[in-house]
Order: C-alpha cells, then sequence, then structure tokens
C-alpha cells in the first residue's frame, strides 16, 4: 500500500480572512461593474497604484464566479501584434511579480507552453511570431520536433499521425497559475484596502445626463458614481445596450474539462491550433484542457458535447498516453470575441463610462495587465498607452489587431 | 445538441449545421455612399441580445440550404425556424 | 487466501468457478459475477490506499458508483487509473493496487478499439430498477420504441430480491419483464451502460463497457461503446444515493453506507463485517441491519432519532444516539488490507451517556439524495426539500419525467406506480435530516476523497464566504474522482448551519456531464489517426506513391511536395524540378484546385459582384485571373474563371480554399440575392488538372492531342479548348502559374491515370519532369505570384499585392469595394508584396523571418526594435542561381533599392529590396 503522499497533494492554504461582506454605499467615486478577474485587479491597481478607495466592485452573482473561476489559466505573452505583445507582456511581468504583490500565493508556475505547428503554413506563422516575440522583447525559440519532445516527451512526434508535428514555438516563461487564488488574492487585497466588494448586486441599468452616467441601477438599490468601468466581459453587451452603445462583440460558450489527479506525466503547456487542443496538467495532477468556442451565440454557460468529444480525439491523437485517462468534469464560460480577436478597451461615447472587454478566449493572462491599465485609465481620464490600439473606433478606420487572421492562436 | 428544424430537411443534429450570426442584415444598397461609421457597422457590428436572437444556419451537412431561426441565447432553444425571405415570426421565449 | 466473508446462500456470483487476482502484490481469489471491491470485502481487505493530502489510509465505502473513495489502479490487463474497485468487475488474472490519491497513465499505447452507435428511439429510460422497469415496460407496450440503459451488470437497481412484486419473489419480476423486452424488437436493452451526458432536446450520451468483464472477449469488438441517443422522452429513473452522515473520523476504512452492506450480500454474498455498528436517521438502514442480520452478523443500531421505526423488528436499537468517533488498532502486519480499518466507535446515547462499541464494520445511513444529474443537466431545476435533506427535481423539464427514487419517491410501491403491486413493506416514518454530530471538526471529513473537512468549511465561512461554491472552491469539496455525489449536499448543508441560513439560500447545484468518468479514448471513438480528420488523394495519388513523392498535407489532401532522386534531398530535387521545367517540360498534378460550376443566366452577374475585377465582359472560350476579398476589402482567395458559355463558368480556387470559397458563393447568392438566377456545384473532385509546362509543353500536348491546334494564334493564352482523346472529353486551358508557355490538361477523375500516363509518354521523348508542389511554389515566387494564405495572412488587399490591376474601376461596387476606401487603406505605410534578395546572394532567409531597417554598426539595438515586415515566401532559385524572397513591407513598393536587415538566428543578414518580380519580368516567355 502505497502511503506517502503524491505530489501537488499540498497546496497552500487560503488566507483565514478574504474579505467583508459590506452593504453597498450611496456613492462611489468610482463603479466597477463585474468582479471577475479584470474588476477585481482594476480595484487594486486603483488603490495601489493611484490611491483610490472610494471604489465599489458589483458582482451579480459571487465574486470570481463568471469566467475567472471556469478558464484554463495559461498566461504567455508571445502574440504576433506589437500592440498584443506590449500587453501581454506588461502583464507576464505583471505576475512574475504578483504572489509578492498580493501577499497571497498564486501558483504561478512558469513551465512553458509550446505552440505546436503541423503544417508548412504552421511552421511559418510560428517563425514569423517566435522572431516578432523576440524582436519585442518576448522570450521565445523555435524548436524541432527533436526538441519538442525532450521537452515534452508525451507528446508523439513520430510521421504516424494525421498531421505529424513539423516542430513548435516555445516560450519558456508562459504557465499557469490558480484561478481562484489570483481572484482571491486581488479582492483580499482590494477589501484591505477600504474598497467595497458587493456580490449579488446586479446591474440592471445607468441612470444618465447627457453623455454622462451619473449612477448604476442595481438590484441592491440605485449607487451614484463618478466614474464606470465596466469588467462584465460575456455580459458585456447587455450593459452597453442598457447605454444605448453598440459593440461589435458576441457571446460564445467556451467550454473546458479536466481528468482525475494523476501523475505527473506533461510538464509544460501544448497548444494546438491544426489538431485544436491545449493540454496543460495542474499543481494537484489534472490535466485541464479546452479547444475553440462553440459556434453560436449563447449565454448559457454550457456548450455542446461534440466540441469535447474532438478535444479528445485531438488529445488522444497527440498524446497516446492520455488514451485511459478519464473526463471528469466538463463546464463553460461566455466569452466576448471580436471580430478581430483583440480586446476593445477605452472611452465610450460616455464621457465618464470606460468599457473592458471583448478578451474572448484569452484574457486571464491578462488580468494584472489590464488591471493595471485600466485602473491608470480611469484614474486619468485618458486610454494607457498599452490600451489605446484597442479602442472601439478601430473598427472604423480598418486598424484591426488581427489576431487571429494571422496569428490563430487562442486562449 | 439541438436537434435543428431544417425548414427544408425536418429535424436534424446540430453537427449537421452551420451557424452564421445575425440575419435579417441586409448588404447596403450603395456601399459608396455610406460613412466609414456605417460601413463599419455593416461589416463589424452585430447585436449580441441575452434572449430571443433572430440568426442564419445553413444545413451545410444536408442540403446546404441557408435558412433563419429565432433561438434563446440563454437556453439555446430553437423556438422557430423559417425559409430565407420569409418574416421572422412572433415567439415567446 | 480464502474468502473468509462470503456467506453460503446468498448473492448471485458464480461459485462454481474460481478467479485469481493480484491486490497489492498478493494474490486472492473471487468469482465470475463478482467486483474487484465485492472479492476485496469477501477476502476481508478494506483498506485500498491513502488520501491524497493527509496519507489517512482509504477503503472501500460504497458498492457502487456512489462509493467516494475506494479508488484503484488496475496494472493488467491493461493501465488504466484511477477506477472504482466497486465498479471494476473482475476477470481472471487481473492485477490491480491501492491509490494515494493519484492515478498513472499507460506508459505503452491502447490498442483497443473504442467506437459510437446511433438511436433514435420514442422512449429512452435510464435506469433497470424497479420504477425504470415498469416505465420501460409501459412504453413498450404502447408499441414505442424503447431504449432501457443500465449502468449495472444486470437489471433490478436497488432490488434486492428480498423484496415481493406482483406477489412473486422481485428477482422473478426483473427477468420477466426483461424476457418481455428482449422479445420486442423495438427495444434495445442495454446493461453495463451509463449515461452520463444528457443535453438539449432528448440527447443522451451512454458508455456501454462491452469487453473489460470477458475473460476473453471476442477480437474485434470494441472496448467501450458510446451510444449516441435522440429519445423524443427521456425517462430518468435513475435512483437514489445514500448519504453519510459526518462524525470525527469518518473516513476510515470498514465504514460503509448502510444499503451498500445489503447489496453486497444480496448481490455477492459478501457480509463485509460480522460485528456491525449501523448509524442511521432513515428507515432503510433497518432492511440492511436486518438482513445482515439474518447473514450471520451481529449488529447494534444507534438511531439518531428519538425511537425506532416500524421496521425495526428486534433489532438492539439505541435511540437518540450519535456516534462520536471512531477508532482503529493496528493490526501486526499492517499490509494485510486491513490498515486504519475501524475497530471500535465511541458512541454517545440520547441520554448523554457516552460509551464505546467495537466492531469490524460500521454502516451509515443519513437518508437519499436523488440521482437527478441527468435531469440538472439539461437545466432541470432543483430546489432543496427539507424533509428529503437533499436536492430533488422542482419542476419539469419538457420532454424529461423523473421516476422513483431519483424523483425523491423512497418506498417501492411509490417506484413501481399504480399498475404493478409491491408487497408488504413497513411504513416509512420520516427520516432525521442530520449533517454531522459535534466533535472534533478537523477530523470530521465531508470530502473524504480530497481530505476536506467541517473544520476546512468553518475556516471558509469565517474567511468572509457566503456562497456555497466559494466554500466549496476554497475546501475543494466536490471537486473529486465523485464529484461530490454523496456529499454535495452535506457540505452545503454544514455551510448553512454556520451561516445560520437555509441551504436553498445558499445556491442551487447543478450538476454537470459527466455523471461519471468516461475515458478519453472512448470519446474520441474511432478518431484517431487516418480516421482524425479524412485524408483526400487525388485520382493519381498511387503514382506519386509509385514513385517516391514526398507528399504535404494542404488542407485535408496529401499533396506530392517534390519526388527525390536517390541522394537528393529537397533542395536537390527541386533546384531539379525547376530546371527541368524551365529548360523543358515538367507536369504537375493540380488536381486539388477547387473547382466551381457556375450556371445559369446571372452566373456573370454574381461574379462580377464577388471578384474584384470585370468577370462579365469574359468571352466564352476565354479565361481571367480573378481576385476574391472579403467585405473588409482583404483577399480571400485568387484564381482562374473560364467562361463556358454565356451562362456558365468554371470558377478555379485556390486548393485550401475550396471549400470555404464554395460556402462563400453560396451564402451570397441565397441569402443577399436570392433572385439572382444561378447555381454552384463543386466538380473539384470530378475533374483532375494535370500543368504540363514548360518550352516543350506544346510539342507534348500536340503529340497526344491530334485534334488540338496547340498553335500560339489559334489557342492564345488564358483561353480554353475543347478535345477529345479516345473518345474522353478533354478540357485544355493555357493558364500559366510559372510564367512559362503551359497548358493546362482538364480530364474527368475516372480518366486521370491514364491520361496522367499518356502525358508522360508523350513528354519522355522531351524529359518530362514530374514536380510538385515545392517546385510549383518556386516558379510562382520567381513570377512575384502570391500564395493566398502564404503571402497573405488575412490583412492584404489587392493593392498591398500590387494588384491594383485586377481591381474593377468600372464596377460601381463589388464584395469588398467600399472597404478600400477607409482612411487606412490610404495609408502608405501598408506592408506591400516586394521581392528580398540576401546581399550575400546564398543565405536563403527563413520564411517568417521579420525584417529591421538597416542596423548601421550592424548590431540589432535593444527590445522593442520596430519591424518593417516579415519574409512569407523564401527560396533557392535555379533561375536565379541564388536564393530570394518575397516579402511584405511596409511601404515596400517604394522602397525598391534599399537594404534591410532580416535576424536569422542571431545574425543580421542585409537584404535588399526588389520588386517582387524576379524571373521574365517582361513576360516574354508564357507563349513559348
Ligand atoms: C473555458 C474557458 C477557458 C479559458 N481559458 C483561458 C486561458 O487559458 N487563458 C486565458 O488567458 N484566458 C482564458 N479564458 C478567458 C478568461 O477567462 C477571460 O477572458 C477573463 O476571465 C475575462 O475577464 P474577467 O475575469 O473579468 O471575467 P469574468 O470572470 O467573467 O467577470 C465578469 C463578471 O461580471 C459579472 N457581471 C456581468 N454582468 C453584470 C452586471 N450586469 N452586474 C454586475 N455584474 C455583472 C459576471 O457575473 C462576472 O463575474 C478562458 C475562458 C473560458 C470560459
Ligand atoms: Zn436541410
Amino acid at each position: 500500500m502505497t502511503s506517502a503522499t503524491p505530489p501537488g497533494a499540498h497546496l497552500p492554504e487560503h488566507g483565514d480572512f478574504l474579505w467583508r461582506n459590506p452593504e453597498p454605499k450611496k456613492s462611489y467615486d468610482v463603479v466597477i461593474v463585474g468582479g471577475g478577474g479584470h474588476g477585481l485587479a482594476t480595484a487594486h491597481y486603483l488603490a495601489k497604484n493611484h490611491g483610490i478607495t472610494n471604489v465599489a466592485v458589483l458582482e451579480k452573482g459571487w465574486l470570481a464566479g463568471g469566467n475567472m473561476a471556469r478558464n484554463t489559466t495559461l498566461i504567455r505573452s508571445n502574440y504576433l501584434w506589437d500592440e498584443s505583445a506590449a500587453i501581454y507582456e506588461h502583464s507576464l511581468k505583471l505576475w512574475e511579480g504578483l504572489e509578492d504583490d498580493l501577499g497571497y500565493p498564486i501558483l504561478f508556475s512558469q513551465r512553458g507552453v509550446l505552440n505546436l505547428a503541423h503544417t508548412e503554413q504552421d511552421v511559418r506563422d510560428s517563425v514569423r511570431r517566435v522572431e516578432a516575440n523576440k524582436l519585442n522583447g518576448v522570450d521565445a525559440e523555435w524548436l524541432t520536433p527533436d526538441e519538442v519532445a525532450k521537452i515534452c516527451p508525451i507528446v508523439n512526434v513520430s510521421g504516424d499521425i494525421r498531421y505529424p508535428v513539423q516542430g513548435a514555438t516555445y516560450q519558456p516563461r508562459a504557465g499557469i497559475a490558480k484561478h481562484d487564488w489570483v481572484a482571491w488574492g486581488f479582492a483580499r487585497k482590494a477589501d484591505e484596502a477600504g474598497i467595497d466588494l458587493i456580490q449579488d448586486c446586479e446591474v440592471t441599468g445607468f441612470v444618465t445626463d447627457g453623455d454622462t452616467v451619473t449612477g448604476v441601477c442595481t438590484t441592491r438599490g440605485d449607487i451614484a458614481c463618478g466614474t464606470v468601468a465596466l469588467c462584465a466581459a460575456g455580459h458585456t453587451s447587455v450593459l452597453l445596450d442598457m447605454l444605448g452603445v453598440p459593440a461589435p462583440l458576441s457571446s460564445h460558450p467556451l467550454q473546458a474539462l479536466v481528468s482525475e489527479l494523476l501523475e505527473p506525466v506533461h510538464p509544460t503547456i501544448v497548444m494546438s491550433n491544426q489538431v485544436h487542443v491545449y493540454v496543460s496538467q495542474a499543481h494537484k495532477g489534472e490535466l485541464v484542457m479546452g479547444a475553440g468556442v462553440d459556434s453560436y451565440n449563447g449565454y448559457g454557460q454550457r456548450g455542446a458535447f461534440h466540441i469535447i468529444e474532438r478535444q479528445m480525439a485531438a488529445a488522444v491523437e497527440l498524446f497516446p498516453v492520455f488514451a485511459r485517462a478519464h473526463l471528469l468534469r466538463t463546464w463553460a464560460g461566455i466569452v466576448d470575441t471580436t471580430p478581430d480577436a483583440s480586446p476593445i478597451v477605452g472611452h465610450t461615447p460616455y464621457r465618464n463610462v470606460y468599457v473592458n472587454s471583448g478578451w474572448g478566449t484569452g484574457g486571464f493572462k491578462a488580468t494584472p495587465g489590464i488591471g493595471w491599465c485600466l485602473a491608470d485609465t480611469v484614474a486619468h481620464g485618458r486610454p494607457h498607452e498599452y490600451v489605446a490600439p484597442f479602442a472601439l473606433d478601430r473598427f472604423v478606420t480598418g486598424a484591426l489587431v488581427d489576431e487571429h487572421g494571422a496569428a490563430a492562436v487562442a486562449h | 445538441m439541438q436537434l435543428i428544424e431544417c425548414p427544408w430537411c425536418g429535424p436534424r443534429e446540430e453537427t449537421e449545421f452551420h451557424y452564421g450570426g445575425q440575419a435579417h442584415i441586409a448588404y447596403p444598397e450603395t456601399p459608396s455612399e455610406l460613412t466609414d461609421t456605417e460601413w463599419a457597422q455593416y461589416i463589424f457590428f452585430r447585436a449580441n441580445p441575452k434572449g430571443l436572437f433572430a440568426e442564419r444556419w445553413s444545413h451545410s451537412g444536408g442540403c446546404r440550404r441557408w435558412f433563419n431561426a429565432v433561438r434563446d441565447t440563454r437556453t439555446y432553444t430553437f423556438l422557430a425556424t423559417y425559409r430565407s425571405g420569409e418574416p421572422q415570426p412572433e415567439v415567446q421565449s | 487466501m480464502s474468502s473468509d466473508f462470503r456467506v453460503e446462500g446468498y448473492g448471485r456470483v458464480d461459485r462454481d468457478q474460481t478467479l485469481t487476482f493480484t491486490f497489492d502484490g498478493r494474490t486472492y481469489t473471487g468469482h465470475p459475477g463478482d467486483t474487484i471491491a465485492s472479492a476485496l470485502l469477501a477476502n476481508g481487505v478494506h483498506t485500498l490506499g491513502s488520501s491524497v493530502k493527509l496519507g489517512r489510509p482509504r477503503g472501500i465505502g460504497a458498492s457502487w458508483t456512489e462509493d467516494a473513495t475506494g479508488l484503484i489502479q488496475v496494472e493488467e490487463p491493461f493501465p488504466e487509473p484511477m477506477l472504482l474497485a466497486t465498479a471494476v468487475e473482475l476477470v481472471d488474472g487481473m492485477v490491480v493496487r491501492g491509490l494515494n490519491g493519484q492515478g498513472r497513465l499507460a506508459q505503452i499505447p491502447d490498442t483497443a478499439r473504442y467506437d459510437r452507435k446511433y438511436h433514435h428511439v420514442d422512449t429512452l429510460v435510464i435506469g433497470a430498477g424497479p420504477a425504470g422497469l415498469v416505465a420501460a415496460r409501459a412504453a413498450a407496450r404502447r408499441g414505442e420504441r424503447v431504449a432501457l440503459l443500465d449502468d449495472r451488470a444486470e437489471a433490478g437497481g436497488s432490488l434486492t430480491g428480498t423484496e415481493t412484486i406482483d406477489g412473486r419473489p422481485s428477482r422473478d419480476f426483473v427477468a420477466e419483464v426483461t424476457t418481455e423486452l428482449a422479445g420486442n424488437a423495438q427495444v434495445v436493452h442495454l446493461p453495463r451502460t451509463t449515461a452520463f451526458g444528457h443535453y438539449d432536446d432528448g440527447f443522451v450520451l451512454a458508455l456501454e463497457r462491452r469487453t473489460d468483464h470477458l475473460s476473453d472477449p471476442p477480437a474485434g469488438r470494441s472496448r467501450q461503446r458510446v451510444h449516441r441517443v435522440r429519445a423524443k422522452k427521456v425517462v430518468v429513473a435513475t435512483g437514489a444515493h445514500e448519504r453519510p452522515i459526518v462524525f470525527a473520523d469518518n473516513d476510515r476504512p470498514g465504514i460503509l453506507l448502510a444499503a451498500s452492506a445489503r447489496d453486497l450480500l444480496h448481490r455477492y454474498g459478501v457480509l463485509a463485517g460480522r460485528e456491525i455498528v449501523v448509524f442511521t436517521s432513515d428507515d432503510a438502514a433497518y432492511a440492511a441491519a436486518l438482513d445482515l442480520v439474518a447473514a450471520g452478523a451481529k449488529v447494534t443500531v444507534l438511531e439518531v432519532r428519538a425511537q425506532a421505526p416500524a421496521g425495526a423488528g428486534d433489532l438492539h436499537v439505541i435511540t437518540g444516539a450519535r456516534v462520536l468517533s471512531t477508532r482503529a488498532v493496528l493490526p501486526a502486519d499492517e499490509t494485510v488490507g486491513n490498515h486504519g480499518r475501524i475497530a471500535s466507535v465511541a458512541v454517545m446515547d440520547g441520554g448523554g451517556h457516552e460509551f464505546g462499541l467495537t466492531c469490524d464494520l460500521l454502516l451509515v445511513s443519513g437518508g437519499w439524495n436523488p440521482t437527478a444529474h441527468l435531469f440538472s443537466h439539461v437545466r432541470g431545476p432543483l430546489a432543496y426539500d427539507e424533509a428529503l435533506g437533499a436536492f430533488r427535481p422542482a419542476r419539469s423539464v419538457p420532454g424529461v419525467e423523473v421516476v422513483g427514487a431519483a424523483d425523491g419517491v423512497l418506498d417501492l410501491a411509490g417506484c413501481l406506480g399504480p399498475e404493478v403491486t409491491a408487497g408488504d413493506e413497513p411504513e416509512r416514518t420520516p427520516g432525521e435530516v442530520i449533517w454531522r454530530v459535534p466533535g472534533a471538526t478537523d477530523r470530521q471529513f465531508v470530502d473524504v476523497q480530497r481530505d476536506a473537512t467541517v473544520a476546512d468549511i468553518a475556516r471558509a465561512v469565517g474567511a468572509g464566504l457566503r456562497s456555497v461554491e466559494h466554500v466549496k472552491r476554497y475546501t475543494t469539496i466536490g471537486t473529486a474522482h465523485d464529484q461530490g455525489k454523496t456529499t454535495g449536499v452535506i457540505a452545503a448543508g454544514i455551510a448553512a448551519e454556520l451561516l445560520g441560513t437555509g441551504v436553498q439560500d445558499l445556491g442551487t447545484t447543478t450538476f454537470r456531464p459527466p455523471y461519471t468518468p468516461v475515458a478519453f479514448a472512448a470519446l474520441a471513438g474511432r478518431e484517431r489517426g487516418e480516421l482524425f480528420d479524412p485524408v483526400r488523394t487525388t485520382a493519381v495519388h498511387d503514382w506519386h506513391v509509385a514513385h517516391g513523392a514526398v507528399f504535404e498535407d494542404v488542407g485535408q489532401w496529401k499533396r506530392a511536395r517534390h519526388y527525390p532522386q536517390p541522394g537528393e534531398d529537397m533542395e536537390a530535387a527541386v533546384l531539379r524540378e525547376c530546371t527541368a521545367v524551365r529548360g523543358g517540360v515538367g507536369i504537375l498534378d493540380g488536381s486539388t484546385l477547387g473547382k466551381i460550376d457556375v450556371q445559369g443566366p446571372d452566373s456573370a452577374v454574381l461574379l462580377d459582384r464577388l471578384y474584384t475585377n470585370m468577370m462579365s465582359s469574359l468571352k466564352v472560350g476565354s479565361v481571367r485571373y480573378g481576385v476574391m476579398c472579403g467585405v473588409d476589402g482583404m483577399v480571400i482567395d485568387d484564381g482562374t474563371v473560364l467562361r463556358l458559355a454565356d451562362d456558365r463558368f468554371m470558377v478555379i480556387t485556390t486548393t485550401g480554399g475550396a471549400a470555404k470559397i464554395l460556402d462563400w458563393m453560396e451564402e451570397w447568392v441565397q441569402t443577399e440575392w436570392p433572385g439572382l438566377r444561378v447555381h454552384l456545384a463543386s466538380v473539384t473532385e470530378q475533374w483532375a488538372v494535370f500543368p504540363v509546362v514548360g518550352p516543350r509543353s506544346r510539342e507534348v500536348i500536340g503529340a497526344v492531342f491530334p485534334g488540338l491546334d496547340v498553335a500560339n494564334a489559334a489557342f492564345p493564352f488564358m483561353t480554353w479548348r475543347d478535345t477529345v482523346l479516345d473518345g474522353v472529353p478533354v478540357r485544355v486551358a493555357r493558364i500559366s502559374f510559372s510564367g512559362e508557355l503551359a497548358y493546362e490538361v482538364n480530364v474527368n477523375a475516372w480518366y486521370a491515370p491514364a491520361m496522367w500516363e499518356r502525358l508522360l509518354e508523350a513528354g519522355a521523348p522531351h524529359g518530362i519532369t514530374p514536380y510538385g508542389t515545392e517546385t510549383m511554389h518556386v516558379l510562382r515566387a520567381e513570377k512575384g505570384y502570391p500564395i493566398i494564405g502564404q503571402d497573405t495572412d488575412g490583412t492584404v488587399t489587392p493593392h498591398d499585392l500590387g494588384m491594383a490591376w485586377a481591381v474593377s474601376k468600372k464596377k460601381p461596387d463589388f464584395v469588398g469595394k467600399r472597404s478600400f476606401a477607409r482612411p487606412l487603406n490610404a495609408d502608405p505605410l501598408r506592408k506591400q508584396l516586394v521581392g528580398l534578395l540576401p546581399t550575400d546572394s546564398t543565405t536563403k532567409l527563413p520564411e517568417g523571418s521579420q525584417i529591421v531597417e538597416l542596423c548601421d554598426d550592424g548590431v540589432l539595438p535593444a527590445p522593442p526594435v520596430p519591424m518593417l515586415g516579415h519574409v512569407t515566401s523564401s527560396y533557392r532559385s535555379a533561375a536565379l542561381g541564388r536564393p530570394f524572397a518575397l516579402a511584405l513591407l511596409k511601404g515596400g513598393r517604394e522602397r525598391v533599392g534599399d537594404i534591410v536587415h532580416v535576424p536569422v538566428g542571431g545574425q543580421l543578414v542585409a537584404a535588399q529590396i526588389t520588386s517582387s518580380v524576379l524571373v521574365d519580368p517582361e513576360g516574354a516567355r508564357r507563349d513559348g
């Protein structure tokens, strides 16, 4: 009988105290709508970087129970375009110091990410991205199939799969973290700074005066506000509709799944677009994986099973050893996607309302970065330089930051 | 995993269909007369309601015809499907 | 070792046969019909492994999939991690071991086969217990098509055999119903089949275990099968799970759910202990206790309620009692499967007296949780039922019916319904809902697998958490293998108690698929390897294989990339093939190009709207190159168009774009311009295409098609001609993707191999050389012809490609036109397609390389370094005698002649910007 506890069994305990459960005040300088990772991080940096603490985070359900609680926690910054690389790399640098900043364990594990290439065109696109990353100061390498096998021996790099692995990009600083720990770390700090985290408080309307929003209507009463920051992820359109502001967002189910706890087999993160799956092995030993969004618009937090089946086929194709791992749980979040797969952040037609949305399948990694930049934007009343390229008006000028056309890597 | 009623073929598995986004957005009569903003609206901006949504589907693995549907984006339930060109039926969720 | 705990006269295992297996290195025996758990318990083995966090001993806690702890690793016949000992059927020679919370994956490939099967039925009944059997029989008798699934090896569900139904023993009733169903061709009855996911519109996925229970499975039989059932009506008859009560040290081996012990007795003939304490707040435990006494055990019942219920018989019952904690005696030899097993309980009776009871088994029953998972999967709302102490279906969902214990009906008569009569049962007294007993909260386990305790819940609540979801995440309760089947509601109950609110107020529970874990390979089914994605091959694929072609994946196609001769690498082969084409004649298999037959009086109107250039002015017999853009003005495909008649065109697309472009065209025709009289059909597979290319191609074509006048005047560039060869119609088009004189031979794919051979034969005197896609790419790049998807990336306009000439100024509109007028399109710094010549004349720039301004000192500055663009295509050119590249470069066309730097492997390679057309810029070669 084995009795030694396995690797990953002992994760750090959560804090003895996380947050108060205050009653909403009549008025706040800043109201953040949405208590996911982005809303909480924004609250933290408002307090920490700008000394703004008369702030409420309004959350319609339980704190960080949306996509923040449902994502697969991949963190990387190896994006193609300069604009994307800038904000994701800023974010990654913050991740690297986040545990100290928050004084909370977040289990950030920089185990690297491999983005596999399976076709000649994949290879070209990959080299292009690696070279761009290097010039942008983002760590990146191009690996041959043999080098891939050295980093992750369980990937089938032989020629006998349908789309043999031709190589991979590798970002060693990429990693995973524990989403709840991250969200709660931010929440605890924000609460400590005096920011009110208000749950079961859905924003149901806005009080406007010309181009100014003077208050929000909520299921816990009306609240007056100086500035509003929308951090509602998949529900952004619902809020913008209340303001009559159109945005090119569509909300889709995005599914993920885990296996049971397994002895360590998978030392890194592997993503494949052609074969359409990505996998990491989380701290306790479960395989965590996902793929693309369900095709149709949906607010249901559930998706279709054929998407999961296809992921399983892809996983077993790339990792034959996974054959008898078991699917333990599936779930879905609601992700807000945009035409160019880049976020929409910045001004709205309302003077004092900022929107932060469109992070789609990949906004977890941006959590500290966007929190930092959005807090700065709110504090100074103008877009931070890293979010300026992601303004809504790019769809009019045509200055898209097309992260799927050219880069074709999500999450 | 819906069973979708193709207006031409009858009920078929969701996997036979392809999604086409919001319905009833006509290609502008004279695009050259639109402002950049109006043109951007046409290309990129689509409604994203939480609730009833009129949208396009194509029975790509069947008769290959496009048709329209009214679906509830909260529950994913199809409340109606109808042929292209037909008016959007009144339905309640 | 003897099976000490097997009792005569009980159970349905086949005692005439003995099976041998190994657990943790020791050999044990069992019988056909056993599970690993029943066989181990028969041998007195309770302890399986240890817990993940605290390393505490863990054993078997139930008799079926509600077991939260009894996990094992199967090593033989094939390694499989984290299986419940209660659900693994025993076969001879099995090797299993206990776990410490993590399983291990096999290091060898799983060669078993997994497949799928589809069913369309009127009624699907999930669960073949009494409620399910009655429902299935009724549906079958109504003449419906019925599927009946049950996860266990035999039907009957919770029926032990001691009950009476319609005046006879319950097992006879089960046999009668299953026999009737078996005789009905409209009914499918699948045992060992677990419905694991329920989706909208009556869609249920179920996993059938087909071979693991057989010692000698028939060759070729799939190991597991996923049944995909579409049903007009789904009847959920999945029963209920017994719920434990939490007390200190409730995690020991030797503590089981009460009904499980009864199940073990009647199903497997196993008496899980001889000196048994039953701790209960519910009546069902009494039936178990009585049966165990009858089988020879000594039983003491600790009743939570103040009074023993009607069914207590002459059992020894201590009322108002609580188990305070348990104790183990470490056996001298602690490896004998009993490490940490319970030896006594500390009890407090109704009068507050504390005392100890020795025992070798503690049975617990805190009531029942309806197994409503499959109802919840389809958004069936669950509500907390105070009396039941559990969540149960609150409202109905169209097309779904929940019956029996799954709906909270706990008596047999209620489950059977009015048509069938149950024998007398003792009247049920209401159970008492009790989540836990006061005591040492840090040893009161709520999630035994995750080592999560009442103390953890208290800490979570103390930390400010108010939602049950937060509490679960804080404590990890409900995230383990059993997904909180038995304990989810207990966690909610305890949290509610600590917060002083109602369970319902903490938020309801929703269950997510799968109901029980499913192997990845089972879900992957047959979609692996070759079948992962269809492989498309051309009509002459076999020839390519026979001639040593190296293939490349292009979409789903296998395309010959080059044909290396002995000793050649790709570079040598491609240089040879290129030289052959430009110096003589080559032949390519171009059959994968997409071909769309466009017919109808409005064909020309449609093409004018979809191509950037004018197609309506094309003459019958002629060919025109065209570009298609998306509405955003970015190039999506290019190719040639042949006008076959006034009302008929053949549209040629790229290989990768074929399906997409047909869909694109259909979408416009059907959704925007339904008034256009046009029909589209893919003829990609019908036509094989063989470009015969090079200065000697005219001789070859002339020789093969004597009926065709191949002279330039009679058959000029960008025209096509029909001809006939041996009665087979052939279409030849003068299209060139290399700048050379070229004839593309189109023929019905049936005749393609013969045609290919004819062309080779006629070309032999001219040294005709088959060439692959790589050579094709080099030749077209030398001419500056872009490959859509390689030299473009969805952000490139025709103007960026230097193809303003292909954009009509005459047409008032076409798809994409308006976008060209957006401000950003006027930006002089847009990236444009140019040529790039490494100044050292030797370096082949890697495709994908980024381009930066010339660094005067030859050193790359610190990041971020502004990028000018990137290399899209790069080859060695036989014609130029040097490497060259195509690139997308900011303001590139204005910069021809400039030198830029390209970082390559830590070095900076200087390259000169040139026009994108490097070979034959005058176009002198195309007419031969
Ligand atoms: C399955 C899945 C996998 C993913 N994997 C990754 C990954 O690996 N890496 C990565 O970087 N990203 C990933 N993502 C994306 C990432 O989760 C999101 O981009 C990111 O979490 C969005 O920001 P958020 O945390 O603020 O969103 P959320 O956590 O969704 O927060 C939005 C909050 O707003 C609240 N809200 C909405 N409307 C209102 C209202 N009217 N009033 C009050 N509150 C409201 C919601 O309840 C919600 O809590 C994944 C997402 C999913 C669903
Ligand atoms: Zn159809």
